[in-house]
């Protein structure tokens, strides 16, 4: 186990109470082929605090991937006030890290280079930040790589190195947008694990977007439940799970009753 | 660099054998059918005579010194087309606006047949070698620009995003995704480039030369030199298949992640 020897410079001046994310009424139109708007997002409106796990749940379609990526300032939103630490986004974020659902590595660099893409786009000093790019790839287990290229590695091992790219600019945020979808269910089972030890060891505000209610209540501190037609947040429901959690949680009471609740959520509503 | 499993060890296959074996029989059966059906020499020459030729050309130093000045033309025209095909094409992927403007025009210079063009470009190059080295480049542009275009838009929209998600500049995105990830497109497309460019300093010198293979074409064509023409025919493709393995080594050290990436266009 290793931990960053680069103390996060994100420490908050407002405190921890501050939220990362700030998001008020928050509404997305679009304009579908014949013109006539389309609502994706009904006003949403979410706190994303200093370091905590969020989770957020949903059918596709429900929103939820484009509730990120107008965090992350890849979309605008049409309404609604959108602030990251208290000033409002009107585009990307340097201090934002985000995984996407497939790993979206450079097949021409090596690991270490698709993991310093970051500091090569934002102009960091290279030499400063190759420390800690190998003690990422350390967490994520795969120093042994750091000179190998994507395609020698398995799909697992690929999503990891987009990770440890998400984290090397020290980031506040993580923003994951479906990470394990591609993945067999037995390497993402690891790969839970993997993150919730991630998160913990990095003290990183991690936003995690998925439509598997064990894996969301599994992961999350606290899990945002999103239904479709217009995506709009049900419940917020705060895990009760403990802090250190191993895959043995996910057959505790408290787990099964959890995962229970969300899906009556969506078995009510005929989703 | 990745390991590759060519470079594990040289291991017999069957084509090794095959391979000359079905030169060595088309070699004979064009012999024989030139001896034994007493075809004469103005009109197909037997391997043997071709072989005679091929030999004297190489030997009195006409093959080397003309191939060389074709080749000169090809590969001058080439750079430009590839240099050219590069710029444009980056700027036509980009802009939306600069493909619609351009696009009928680009339609009409690729749908006329080149070759038409080449005396055109004689009367104001002269019978020199610039006029060879236009004639190649305009040639060997359009499949360069065609693929330059498809594989800067063949990128996933995720690279793009990522690159978005990091503040990255358009010169930023076009540098560090889009160009290197197109790279095995446009190679495809140089692959292609490469012989078209040898195909218009030939038309070139067809048109109107006084040095190079294509002009030792016409003129032993004149003589009824068929011989002659068959050799220099073999210069050609000699030099053809050097340019296509040069391009080939090139590809895999460039883009050595898309080795099996070379579909051919056009």
């Amino acid at each position: 186990m290793v931990t960053l020897s680069i103390v996060s410079s994100n420490s908050p001046a407002a405190g921890r109470s501050a939220p990362v994310i700030e998001a008020r009424d928050l509404v997305k139109l679009y304009a579908a082929r014949d013109g006539r708007p389309i609502q994706a997002l009904a006003p949403v409106s979410l706190d994303v605090k200093e370091g905590e796990f969020l989770a957020i749940v949903g059918p596709s379609g429900c929103g939820k991937s484009t509730l990120l990526k107008i965090f992350a300032g890849l979309i605008p939103h049409s309404s609604g006030h959108l602030a990251f630490r208290g000033r409002p986004i009107s585009g990307p974020q340097r201090d934002m890290g985000i995984v996407f659902q497939s790993s979206v590595l450079f097949p021409w660099r090596t690991v270490l280079d698709n993991v310093l893409l970051p500091v090569d786009v934002l102009k960091l000093p290279r030499e400063k930040i190759v420390k800690r790019a190998y003690e990422l790839l350390d967490i994520v287990g795969l120093s042994d790589f750091a000179t190998r290229y994507p395609n020698e590695l398995s799909g697992g091992m690929q999503q990891r190195v987009s990770i440890a790219r998400a984290l090397v600019h020290d980031p506040a945020i993580v923003l994951m947008d479906e990470p394990f979808g591609a993945l067999d269910a037995m390497t993402r089972e690891t790969m839970n694990l993997e993150i919730r030890r991630i998160w913990k060891e990095s003290k990183k505000t991690i936003l995690f977007v998925t439509h598997s209610i064990p894996e969301a209540v599994f992961l999350g501190e606290r899990v945002v439940i999103m239904t479709p037609r217009p995506g709009r947040i049900a419940e917020i429901v705060t895990t009760s799970l403990p802090a250190e959690r191993d895959l043995d949680a996910m057959s505790s009471a408290a787990f099964g009753e959890q995962t229970r609740h969300i899906r009556s959520y969506f078995n009510s509503r005929g989703i | 660099m990745p390991k590759m499993d060519s470079a594990a060890g040289w291991r017999f296959r069957p084509e090794y054998i095959l391979i000359p074996a079905l030169f060595v029989i088309i070699v004979a059966a064009w012999e024989g059918t030139c001896y034994f059906l007493k075809i004469p020499s103005y009109l197909v020459p037997p391997p043997s005579m071709i072989w005679r030729a091929f030999v004297a050309g190489v030997g009195s130093g006409s093959y080397i010194w003309n191939a060389l000045y074709t080749f000169a033309e090809a590969f001058g025209g080439f750079l430009i087309a590839a240099v050219l095909g590069l710029v444009l094409g980056a700027l036509i992927a980009q802009s939306p606006l600069a493909e619609k403007t351009l696009y009928p025009y680009l339609i009409t210079i690729q749908t006329t047949p080149k070759v038409a063009i080449a005396p055109l470009f004689v009367i104001w190059f002269g019978f020199g070698i610039t006029s060879k080295i236009v004639v190649a480049a305009t040639v060997a542009f359009f499949p360069i620009l065609v693929n330059v275009i498809a594989g800067l838009r063949a990128i996933e929209p995720d690279k793009i995003e990522l690159m978005r998600s990091l503040n990255a500049s358009k010169w930023q995105i076009f540098r560090m995704a889009q160009l290197p990830n197109a790279l095995p497109i446009i190679f495809a497309g140089l692959q292609v480039a490469v012989v078209f460019s040898i195909l218009g300093a030939i038309v070139g010198e067809f048109v109107g030369s006084k040095i190079g293979l294509g002009n030792l074409i016409l003129q032993a064509n004149t003589n009824l030199d068929t011989a002659g023409v068959f050799g220099a025919l073999a210069c050609l493709s000699i030099m053809g298949i050097l340019l296509h393995v040069a391009m080939t080594w090139l590809q895999r050290r460039l883009v050595f992640w898309a080795n099996d990436a070379s579909i051919p266009t056009s």
